[in-house]
């Protein structure tokens, strides 16, 4: 399984955290800190993959997980981000960060794969983004008449 | 209440906060800007203002990630959940997987909540439930819910039911008891044509597999058939867009049915049968020139190699390997040195043939793959080719990285230490690492270096011209200069006359006074550490015997010295200047060349001060460093002993201790030898009856009486190999063994004799024996015995036994212990258990309690094994130590 998913800006920002094993607030600020040093430091051209207290990262995967699939699935959510941001950057996932967390939340479940169909994931995320509008649109003419009414 | 009548409501947006923060310039700023934040959010939650609950929540969020404290929003998250509306459930779920994870108790008071959502009309709340359970639940929430997640694994709508089969996963890992449970839903999901029920539940069913026996069985003898279509039908299918990756209809879902047809294949022919013509499709067909056709290959061929044997797809698997190693990506290459380290247990010979590409890996620019294939190689290299391995090696080291020295030279000394066919090669080949690494050589390795040399009587000469030759031309490595002075100072004479030259050496001229020029210079160098120049002034005393014309040199080269600023040399200076200068009768005899080290002292000494010894590699493969020293050999160096021309340790309650033992010993030390090693009985007769008893029995009266603990796990560190060397040092063992319980009359005879008996004192307190952990498959004994003379430390011999009736590979055993107490870990007698009890491992280790008296022993242990492979973990407390120890 993987055990959680990072997203570091180039300089070294945290954009989004996921983690699927426990750790301490403590802990989590330790992987961060020495994870992305290390790869921050590596060339273009060399491989995703970096060897870090006896786990594999990139993204950190159990041992007899496939490194290969697992940059798949990196390529996958990247890919899905796309499509919802129209090509995204970084400035959509500072705003927008919990968007990207619901978006993960539809690709990977308790560390697994679980749904490999962009337009399926998109269209659940559409599904209930319009939840949230009716919810605010109800919100909003319920405080309009309470206004109206405290006038 | 309206926010513009109060300055310290959350009036901001989440936007405007996240543009503030990052408008600041410096750490203190943005620190600042977010503590102002966060006060005005406390604030807005200690008014309980449901309107802000939202906002508060997403801004912490964002706070978080930045890495500060948000510990006081946690009860938002509860709140959140509890509210009815859709968007704060969903925030509020979003923080309490972000903000939360299961160890904290908050967590518990969210099941209600979890428990009315998982049965909510809203499909897309029952989603949100399913994904926060699985992502963060406990065991006790998994036990709760259970029942819950169980039934929306039969939703109508398929995005809940495969939220609800990943879930599952998180719960049977969490309670593996539940996992019959699921079993016939999930693999009644198998059948479904909706890609994401179907990869999911295949994941589950994986899951199943691993925790449970019986579900493995199910699946196995129920669904095999059915996935192997599943998985053909996915193999043929036509270009779908919604699940095309780079021309592959779904990559995702094909590695997972072939990782758990893997399972299923494993240990069961005819499954493995029944999989055989889809994985040569598999492996055949998919074009691989893009990661994900590269990901399925990868899976193809891990599947291969598990499941029972087919001859012709293991060919095919490890070519699909060559193929990745020649590929220019490095990430393929990477899979590919990984996958070969694990085929190199099954088929060494097949991965033997990519040597030279796997080496050409140990060069290449990324660190990553230089450590994979580095690895590889090492457990690639065996008798016959550690030669050319190591000639390649050793000469990239003088090219390679700074940072990757380390690593490279730590295991050329391994391989050459465990390999090397003969002596002289050894020292040759640390000769080159020395000088061009030696600042990454540990301190033992050098010291090993020494002894190996000091063993070698036939090849002093040429080690110390060699030495000498080489120092010429470089003195930068302090650790290649500490070993070659050694030996210029124990073997000047050598050098000098070119004694027991080789065929293969060049005659060299060295004067007596090149030799004391070499060491001059090197003791004048500012850069060595006082060691060295400690060193060099004994080498220098030493040659003041051995070269009488140039005494009067050197004790002016000594004399300088006597100022120092470094006590030790100051001393050394006056006292060796008084040597040279009026005890000219009494000086030759000092500075005898050094006796023989024991190898056998020396490892067990070794092993008993690596700090890491014990916590990381606990036995299975120290690498001591005199691998050297075939079994054979040694024997042959020790009897030497006699014949060598050094002066054998002379103390006279050793002699008489040697006499005594060459006289009478031989039925008590059989009787010892009994108790330890059964097959070694007649191997000790010959070896009493030749007469080499003086080996190793004389070595604890040549060191002091407090070492003779040393002997002991220096001989127990030995004992993985039956050989004759063993049943020597198993005789110093077993002797000593029995001395110490004081139950062999013979011994007390011996303490009656002995100069200094340093055992009596022990004799008194025998401690029983405990059972210290017990399972199923396993059982641990200890064995308690006293230091001499230190009544806090206790020597613990531990006994593992195998009552399972399969073999243990990679037994390794460790242990931690709280502060009050030290421990320290010797190897371990080996790393093969054999079943049902038939053979045991034993390893020795000290703990040292400060509170003796006050505190009683206490340890916690694990023990990790593989059994065909697979590896296994069992772990305990052990608490029933006897109370004085």
């Amino acid at each position: 399984m993987i055990h959680f998913v990072l997203l570091i800006s180039r300089q070294g920002k945290v954009r989004l955290t996921k983690w699927y094993s426990p750790y301490s607030q403590k802990e989590r600020s330790k992987v961060i800190r020495e994870l992305s040093s290390e790869i921050l430091s590596r060339g273009p051209k060399l491989c995703n993959f970096v060897e870090w207290r006896g786990f594999k990262v990139v993204y950190k995967s159990d041992q007899d997980d496939n490194e290969l699939e697992t940059l798949s699935i990196i390529h996958h959510y990247v890919e899905t981000l796309d499509r919802y941001f129209g090509s995204v950057c970084e400035l959509d996932l500072i705003f927008n960060f919990h968007k990207a967390y619901f978006i993960l939340d539809e690709i990977l479940l308790a560390g697994e794969m679980q749904e490999t169909s962009k337009r399926t994931t998109l269209r659940l995320i559409a599904a209930q983004e319009e939840l949230l509008e009716a919810a605010k649109e109800e919100a909003s003419s319920l405080s309009s008449i309470i206004a109206q009414a405290t006038k | 209440m309206d926010p513009i009548l109060n300055p310290f409501s959350s009036g901001t947006r989440l936007r405007d906060m996240i543009r503030a923060i990052r408008a600041c310039k410096t750490a203190a700023e943005e620190r600042a800007a977010i503590r102002k934040e966060c006060a005005a959010i406390r604030t807005s939650i200690n008014e309980n203002d449901p309107d802000y609950r939202h906002r508060n929540l997403a801004k912490l969020m964002f706070i978080h990630m930045l890495g500060y404290p948000t510990h006081f929003g946690q009860m938002e998250c509860l709140k959140c959940i509890a509210s009815p509306g859709f968007p704060e459930k969903r925030i509020g779920y979003l923080g309490l997987m972000l903000l939360l994870d299961e160890r904290q108790e908050v967590l518990m008071l969210v099941t209600n909540s979890l428990k009315q959502d998982l049965n909510h009309m809203n499909q897309y709340i029952v989603g949100l439930a399913l994904c926060a359970l699985g992502n963060i639940c406990s065991a006790e929430m998994a036990r709760d819910l259970a029942p819950e997640v169980e039934r929306l694994l039969q939703f109508r709508d398929p995005n809940i039911r495969k939220k609800a089969a990943l879930c599952s996963i998180r719960i049977i890992k969490k309670v593996p008891d539940l996992a019959e449970n699921f079993v016939k839903p999930a693999t009644a999901l198998l059948k479904e044509k909706h890609h994401g029920v179907l990869i999911t539940a295949v994941q589950l069913c994986a899951d199943l597999c691993k925790v449970s026996r019986e579900a493995l069985e199910h699946i196995r003898k129920k669904c095999t058939e059915g996935l192997v279509r599943t998985l053909k039908d996915l193999a043929n299918s036509s270009y779908s867009p919604e699940y095309d990756v780079s021309g592959i209809t779904d990559p995702f879902l094909h590695i997972r049915l072939l990782k758990l047809l893997r399972l299923l294949g494993e240990g069961d022919a005819d499954a493995s049968d029944s999989m055989n013509d889809i994985l040569a499709q598999v492996g055949t067909k998919t074009e691989s020139n893009k990661v994900a056709a590269n990901a399925i290959l990868y899976e193809c061929v891990q599947t291969i190699m598990s499941i029972e044997g087919n001859g012709g797809l293991r060919v095919l698997a490890i070519g699909i390997l060559g193929k990745f190693l020649s590929n220019r990506d490095n990430n393929i290459r990477y899979v590919a040195l990984n996958m070969l380290m694990k085929a190199v247990t099954a088929d060494p010979q097949a991965v033997l043939r990519y040597r030279a590409t796997i080496l050409e890996c140990v060069k290449d620019a990324d660190a990553s793959i230089r450590k994979r294939a580095l690895e590889l190689v090492y457990v690639l290299v065996n008798e016959s080719n550690v030669k050319p391995l190591t000639t390649e090696l050793v000469s990239y080291l003088e090219t390679c990285d700074q940072d990757f020295k380390g690593d490279l030279t730590a295991k050329i000394c391994s391989i050459v230490s465990k390999f090397s066919p003969e002596k002289i090669w050894y020292i040759d080949q640390m000769i080159k690492v020395l000088l061009e690494a030696g600042s990454f050589v540990k301190d033992e390795v050098w010291r090993a270096l020494i002894v190996v040399i000091s063993n070698a009587s036939e090849l002093h000469g040429y080690a110390v011209r060699a030495l000498y030759k080489a120092f010429q031309k470089s003195n930068e490595q302090e650790a290649f200069t500490r070993v070659a002075i050694w030996c210029i100072g124990e073997y000047g004479d050598l050098l000098i006359n070119n004694v027991g030259m080789l065929d293969l050496e060049d005659r060299i001229t060295v004067t007596e006074s090149d030799a004391v020029d070499l060491i001059e210079i090197t003791i004048q160098c500012h850069a060595l550490d006082f060691t060295t120049k400690a060193m060099a002034l004994v080498a220098l005393l030493k040659l003041s015997s051995r070269f009488p014309s140039c005494s009067e040199r050197i004790r002016e080269i000594i004399v300088k010295y006597k100022g120092n600023f470094v006590l030790e040399l100051q001393q050394r200076s006056i006292e060796f200047n008084s040597i040279i200068a009026r005890h000219q009768n009494i000086r030759s005899m000092l500075v005898e060349r050094m006796p023989v080290l024991d190898e056998a002292t020396f490892i067990g000494r070794q092993a008993g001060s690596l700090p890491d010894a014990g916590s990381i590699s606990a036995g299975s493969s120290v690498s001591l460093p005199n691998g050297v020293a075939k079994p054979a050999d040694s024997l042959v160096d020790l009897l030497d002993l006699n014949s060598n021309d050094a002066p054998a340790p002379s103390s006279s309650g050793g002699d008489f201790l040697q006499d005594l033992l060459g006289v009478d010993l031989s039925p008590a030390a059989q009787s010892g030898a009994n108790q330890t090693s059964k097959s070694g009985t007649d191997a000790l007769l010959d070896l009493l009856s030749v007469g080499s008893v003086s080996g190793p029995v004389e070595s604890p009266s040549a060191q002091s009486n407090s070492s003779a603990i040393d002997i002991l796990s220096a001989s127990k560190s030995e004992k993985a190999s039956v050989s004759p060397l063993d049943d020597l040092s198993s005789l110093s063992l077993s002797s000593r063994t029995t001395s110490i319980t004081g139950a062999a009359p013979m011994m007390d005879l011996l303490d009656g004799f002995a100069s200094t008996p340093p055992k009596s004192e022990n004799n008194g307190t025998v401690y029983p024996s405990i059972t210290a952990f017990e399972s199923s498959s396993l059982q641990l004994t200890f064995n308690f015995s006293k230091q001499p003379g230190n009544s806090q430390t206790t020597n613990i011999q531990a006994t593992f036994i195998n009552l399972s009736s399969d073999e243990y590979t990679d037994f390794i055993f460790q242990a931690a212990v709280p502060k009050f107490l030290q421990l320290q870990l010797d190897p371990a007698s080996g790393s093969t258990l054999p079943a049902n009890g038939n053979g045991s491992i034993t390893q020795n280790f000290r703990v040292t309690n400060s509170q003796n008296g006050k505190k009683s022993l206490v340890m916690r242990i694990r023990i990790t094994y593989k059994i065909n492979g697979k590896e296994k973990l069992e772990e305990g407390q052990i608490s029933n130590f006897p109370r004085d120890l």
